[in-house]
């Protein structure tokens, strides 16, 4: 899963002649974009706007990818339950962010239910500035309980399954993501509950052209933590033990047992290393978008899917350098469409991507 | 369908007499499958009866929950059967039901209510419309594996919903016709029922009158203390079970047909199915065009009824109900979807409800217990809390069940069923 991008050659531009046909198309889009922004039909600030929100989308859905790609470059089935994970993970962190920041001010059982049924954020006043800390141990808790929980349903759900087909697992982890939403929304209500209070936090703006964009403090949060984590995670594949019997492990199982690896182990370590990561990115959407939602991860899973299929499914870096192509590219089409479009246009590239180049544009692992 | 053993002794006869002996044996097995559907209808009614009688419900109320039994139970039934034809024949992973729902219930609603069509012509042309787009998404399905389909399927209704409930097609001009999709609250105007024009004089009026037939129809039922809208919806739900007959029909014809021998061996092995000949990328083709035909189809007689054309009806939800409904009933066969179509659109589906507002009915609690603490504060805010909240537990209860047929039953409620590929059974080498 991991030298995915070190295979490319450029033979392939010869062999897949609809492969050149999607690199001309994307090559029209960026020339109409230049040629509105000569022409002025869309304003330099506008399109600098769109980048940095499409790169902290990007960068959410590229840390989220990972834990899919992971899981399925190793157990080899797509884990339809990857969003609710995230769902999960977000409303564990905000609990205990909330309870620490409110304890002793307003009832600790108000405080769990992240201010259900009333709402309670602008009294707390929480955002990265004021309450570092609090955020600090939300975001640890979200890590640690999306772990746990991720290496629970393996040991309940996916476990007994190892020698079934990818499609059996895949049902089963629809199965785990309907039951997973379903228990959130039984314990916490249907609702969206904010958890920042918006003046609180710290916001700059940047001058563009005649006009400016602003990025503010949980933005940077998420794209500095994001880059951290996904250092952290090339670090593991590329100079630990564990990493390279994972990568083994994506490769070909056989050969990896063969040559003494625990294959059991890695999969421990699989999903407590992809539930963490999806867990982090659970907090951090919440944090940035301001409230939570019972479909936080399900609405994003399929997104998810395009940034993972578009940097060749299974392979963890182009789950990143996919999950970033997609988050700018969803945004920037909001040049040419409606922004109620953006994840449609997500979509048809995701499709478009599986029918010229079902490996991906970065390669990645065919193992599977 | 006849994957019953035939009689020991039987199979050694000459070719002709095994030949009318499996049709007689078919025709006993179909007559029991039909009598094994129509017991576990009994069944659902006799708990559903038990549970109204229970919750103090009236004559006329407990008429009322066996119709919408039936209803949902029909129309479950009917999508299952056409997502059998896709995954239990030909093993096309579709998890994109919803959207096919959704564009056959939309062209039904803009060829009818929105241009003026007749029902019948409308539905015609909203079935093919679906079974075009049916084709149209079975194209990447030539050449992607099973988990890859089911993300592009996915993908397709989750696109479908977004442009049905945008506000940029809310209203816009196609051929002339000013038509659209009515944004996030979907188009106004409801389908038109035939069978109201069928039981009044002017079904859309305030009080629409009955008609001579509406009069006699409605007199016999007043025999029974049946109010009339039940007795309007047991019609419905009548005409209904028709088209699960309907359904259950064409597929064993389908299936039995050369073609859907052909479908049942891309399942088992396309490459084989390839090698000898055929061209499975027509078959595929083919069978997904259908398949969603049926879906659209049966989406329209579901909305027919319950009105409310509306992008949250087509949720990824409804897709993954239908795949748990067949995975209950066992993919394959098609007595099996029947039966898991009734079986979820009534008693998981249906029945949670059904007890919520049974229980509703009993226990007043004093303070509606609005959190998960309260509701640990004693039995009585415990069971009002869940009751309160069971729409979400039912689904809860869903995902287990799926999570534990897959892991433990794969192969459904009826055991293996799956039908062979062969015209004649494998397994049996004839002899004693």
């Amino acid at each position: 899963m991991a030298e995915g991008m070190h295979r490319r050659s450029g033979a392939w531009l010869r062999e897949s002649p609809l492969t050149a046909g999607f690199l001309v198309i994307a090559a029209l889009f960026f020339l109409d974009l230049v040629r509105q922004l000569a022409t002025g039909a869309v304003s330099p600030d506008t399109v600098a706007t769109f980048l940095w929100s499409g790169i902290v989308f990007g960068m959410a859905i590229g840390l989220a990818g990972i834990g899919l790609a992971m899981t399925y470059s190793i157990l080899q089935f797509a884990n339809f339950a990857h969003g609710d994970l995230i769902t999960a993970g977000a409303f564990a962190g905000w609990s205990s962010t909330f309870v620490i920041v409110g304890f002793g001010r307003i009832a600790t059982e108000t405080l769990i239910l992240v201010g259900q049924p009333a709402r309670i954020s602008s009294d707390l006043g929480i955002s990265v500035t004021t309450e570092p800390l609090a955020i600090v141990v939300g975001f640890l808790v979200s890590v640690l309980f999306t772990a746990a929980l991720a290496l629970g349903l393996d040991r309940v759900v996916f476990r007994p399954m190892r020698d079934q087909s990818g499609i059996s697992l895949l049902i089963a982890s629809v199965g785990v993501a309907l039951a997973l939403r379903h228990m959130i929304q039984f314990i916490y209500q249907p609702s969206t509950p904010s958890v920042v209070h918006d003046p609180e936090v710290p916001k700059q703006s940047i001058p563009v052209g005649s006009g400016s964009f602003t990025i503010d403090a949980h933005q940077i949060t998420l794209v500095v933590v994001s880059l951290l984590l996904m250092i952290g995670v090339h670090v593991l594949l590329q100079y630990t033990k564990l990493g390279t019997a994972m990568r083994a492990m994506a490769d070909n199982e056989d050969l990896a047992k063969i040559t003494g690896i625990s294959t059991e182990r890695v999969v421990l370590y699989t999903w407590l290393i992809g539930g963490g990561l999806t867990g982090a990115a659970g907090y951090l959407l919440a944090l940035q978008q301001g409230f939570l939602d019972l479909t936080l991860g399900w609405d994003l899973l399929l997104v998810i899917f395009a940034g993972v299929i578009l940097g060749g499914i299974g392979s963890v870096y182009g789950a990143i350098a996919g999950g970033l192509t997609i988050g700018i590219v969803s945004q920037l089409s909001i040049v040419w469409l409606p922004a109620e479009f953006t994840t449609v246009a997500a979509f048809v590239i995701m499709i478009a991507v599986l029918l010229v180049r079902p490996n991906g544009i970065f390669g990645g692992v065919t193992s599977v | 369908m006849s994957e019953s053993e035939p009689p020991a002794g039987e199979t050694t006869a000459e070719a002709n007499a095994e030949q009318s002996i499996r049709d007689r044996v078919w025709t006993v097995a179909s007559a029991s499958d039909i009598r094994l559907i129509a017991v576990v209808m009994l069944v659902i009614y006799a708990v559903f009866l038990f549970l109204g009688i229970v919750g103090g419900l009236d004559v006329n109320g407990l008429y009322s929950s066996l119709e919408r039994v039936t209803f949902f139970a029909a129309v479950y039934a009917l999508v299952v059967l056409a997502l059998n034809l896709q995954w239990g024949y030909a093993g096309l992973f579709n998890i994109g039901i919803a959207g096919f729902m959704g564009i056959g219930l939309y062209s039904m609603h803009i060829l009818t209510v929105q241009i003026g069509l007749a029902y019948p012509i409308g539905a015609v042309g909203a079935v093919l419309i679906t079974s075009l787009f049916g084709a149209i998404v079975a194209l990447p399905a030539l050449r992607l594996r099973a988990d890859y389909l089911a993300i592009v399927t996915l993908a397709f209704a989750e696109i479908i919903r977004s442009i049905l409930g945008s506000q940029r097609f809310a209203e816009f001009t196609f051929a002339g016709f000013d038509i659209g999709f009515g944004g996030a609250t979907g188009p106004s105007g409801t389908l038109p029922d035939p069978l109201k024009f069928l039981l009044y004089k002017d079904p859309y009026s305030l009080r629409p009158e009955p008609n001579w037939f509406g009069e006699m129809y409605f007199g016999l039922f007043d025999l029974f203390v049946i109010d009339d809208s039940t007795a309007e919806g047991m019609l419905y739900a009548l005409v209904l079970i028709v088209f699960v007959g309907l359904f259950y029909f064409l597929l064993v014809r389908v299936g039995g047909s050369p073609f859907g021998r052909v479908l049942k061996a891309i399942r088992e092995d396309e490459t084989v199915a390839n090698a000898l000949g055929k061209d499975t990328r027509q078959f595929k083709i083919k069978v997904f065009a259908l398949g969603s035909a049926l879906m659209g189809l049966a989406a329209i007689l579901w909305y027919t009824k319950r009105g409310g054309v509306n992008p949250t009806n087509f949720e990824p939800e409804v897709t993954f109900f239908i795949f748990v409904a067949l995975i209950i009933g066992g993919a394959g066969s098609n007595t099996g979807s029947v039966i898991g179509g009734a079986v979820f659109g009534a008693l998981l589906f249906r029945g949670p409800v059904f007890i919520e507002r049974i229980i509703n009915r009993q226990l007043e609690a004093e303070a509606d217990p609005t959190t998960i603490f309260d509701a640990f504060n004693g039995v009585d805010p415990f069971i009002v809390y869940t009751t309160d909240n069971l729409s979400a537990l039912r689904i809860v209860l869903l995902g287990v069940v799926l999570v534990v047929l897959i892991q433990r039953r794969p192969e459904g409620l009826l055991g293996n069923r799956k039908e062979i590929a062969s015209g004649i059974d494998l397994e049996d080498r004839g002899g004693d």
